[in-house]
C-alpha cells in the first residue's frame, strides 16, 4: 500500500511518537504503568469481592428455602398423623416446588463458586505481576537516575555544561588579557631601549635641566682645558696641577652658573 | 485492519477488502499529484464510501490505534497535499 492512507498513517504515528519522546520521562510512564495495573488489580479484587457477595447471598437463600422446606416437610408428616391426607399431599407439593428452586440455586452457587475461585486466582497472579513490575520498575528508575547524574558528572568534568563552559571562558579571557598586557609591556621596553619610542614616565629621561647642566658641564670642561693648556704654555707640571684643581673647585663656584639657573 | 476516517471515527476492515480499497487509493494518490480536484474529490467520496460498506465501526471509547488514515469527507485536495508535505499533520 503506498497511497494517501499509508502516507496519512505514516506521518500521524511518526509525529505522535515524536510527541511522545518530547514528554516522555521514562520514571514517569513507569510510575503511571504501575498506577494502572493497580488500579487493574483493584477492580479484580473488588469483582472477586461482588462474586463472593452474590455467593452468601445465595448461600442465605438456600438455607432458608431448605428450612421451609424441611418446616413444610414437618408439616406433611403432622397433617397425616391427624389422617389429613389432603392436607399432606398440599404440603409435599409445595415442598417439591421449593426443592426445584434449591436445586437451581444450587446449580448456580457452584457456577458462582467456580468464578470465584478463577478469579481469586487471576488476583493472586496479578499481584504477583505487579509486585514484579513494581521491583523492576524502582530498578529501572535507579539505573535511570544513575545514568543521568554521571552524565552530568562527565559533562561537568570535560566543561561541556553550560556553567561550567561560562567559567571556562572567563578564564580564558582573563588568561588572553594578560597574555596581551604582557606583550605590549615586553614590546615597551624593546622599544624604549632601541630608542625607537620615548619614554614618557619622566623616569631616567633627560629633561630640559640636566641638558642645560650637561652644556655647563660641557662648558666647563671647555674652560678647564683652555686653562689647563694656558698653564702648559705658561709653565711647569705644578702650575698645571694648581690650575686643574682651582678650576674643578671653581666649576662648583663659576659665576655664570647662578645666572643661569635664574633664568630657568 | 483498522482505519480512521478524519472527523468521523475507526472502521474495522478485513484484510480481504484491500485490494479493492487500495485501486481506490493508488487512484487518489495520482490525481493528487495530478492536481485534478474534481477527480480526487469523486475518488475520495468513493473510497469512503467503500470504508464504510466493507467495515465495521469501533465504539467511540475503542482505544485502538489505526494503521491507515484518510482525509475528511470535505477534505479539499490542496488541503491534502499540505498534510502529506513534509511538516506532516501535527506541526513542529
Amino acid at each position: 500500500m503506498s497511497g494517501v492512507m499509508k502516507r496519512m498513517g505514516m506521518i500521524f504515528r511518526a509525529k505522535a511518537n515524536k510527541a511522545l519522546d518530547r514528554a516522555e520521562d521514562p520514571r514517569e510512564t513507569l510510575d503511571y504503568s504501575y498506577q494502572k495495573q493497580l488500579e487493574l488489580l483493584q477492580k479484580v479484587r473488588r469483582g472477586v469481592a461482588d462474586v463472593a457477595t452474590s455467593r452468601k447471598r445465595l448461600e442465605l437463600q438456600l438455607n432458608q428455602l431448605q428450612g421451609q422446606s424441611a418446616k413444610l416437610e414437618d408439616q406433611g408428616r403432622k397433617a397425616l398423623a391427624l389422617g389429613r391426607e389432603d392436607l399432606a399431599r398440599e404440603a409435599l407439593s409445595r415442598r417439591a416446588s421449593l426443592q426445584q428452586q434449591v436445586s437451581d440455586l444450587e446449580v448456580q452457587h457452584q457456577t458462582l463458586q467456580g468464578e470465584e475461585e478463577k478469579l481469586t486466582l487471576a488476583a493472586q497472579r496479578l499481584q504477583a505481576k505487579v509486585d514484579a513490575f513494581r521491583t523492576k520498575k524502582e530498578t529501572i528508575k535507579a539505573t535511570y537516575t544513575a545514568a543521568q547524574a554521571q552524565t552530568r558528572i562527565a559533562e561537568s568534568f570535560s566543561g561541556i555544561s553550560e556553567e561550567m563552559s561560562d567559567v571556562g571562558l572567563a578564564i580564558q579571557r582573563a588568561e588572553d588579557k594578560t597574555a596581551q598586557l604582557q606583550a605590549r609591556a615586553g614590546a615597551i621596553d624593546e622599544l624604549l631601549a632601541s630608542g625607537a619610542l620615548d619614554d614618557q614616565s619622566g623616569l631616567g629621561s633627560k629633561d630640559d635641566i640636566q641638558a642645560e647642566l650637561d652644556r655647563l658641564s660641557g662648558g666647563t670642561d671647555v674652560e678647564l682645558e683652555l686653562q689647563r693648556m694656558k698653564a702648559e704654555l705658561a709653565g711647569g707640571p705644578s702650575a698645571q696641577q694648581q690650575a686643574i684643581e682651582g678650576g674643578a673647585q671653581g666649576n662648583g663656584q663659576q659665576p655664570q652658573a647662578p645666572h643661569r639657573f635664574d633664568k630657568q | 485492519m483498522i482505519v480512521r476516517i478524519m472527523g468521523e471515527g475507526q472502521v474495522e476492515v478485513a484484510d480481504s477488502h484491500f485490494p479493492e480499497l487500495n485501486k481506490l487509493d493508488d487512484e487518489l494518490l495520482a490525481e493528487m499529484e495530478g492536481g485534478d480536484e474534481e477527480g480526487f474529490r469523486r475518488t475520495l467520496g468513493a473510497l469512503l464510501d467503500a470504508v464504510r460498506r466493507l467495515g465495521t465501526p469501533l465504539p467511540d471509547d475503542a482505544l485502538e490505534p489505526s494503521e491507515l488514515i484518510l482525509p475528511a469527507a470535505d477534505a479539499g485536495l490542496d488541503e491534502v497535499r499540505e498534510m502529506l508535505s513534509d511538516d506532516g499533520l501535527i506541526p513542529g
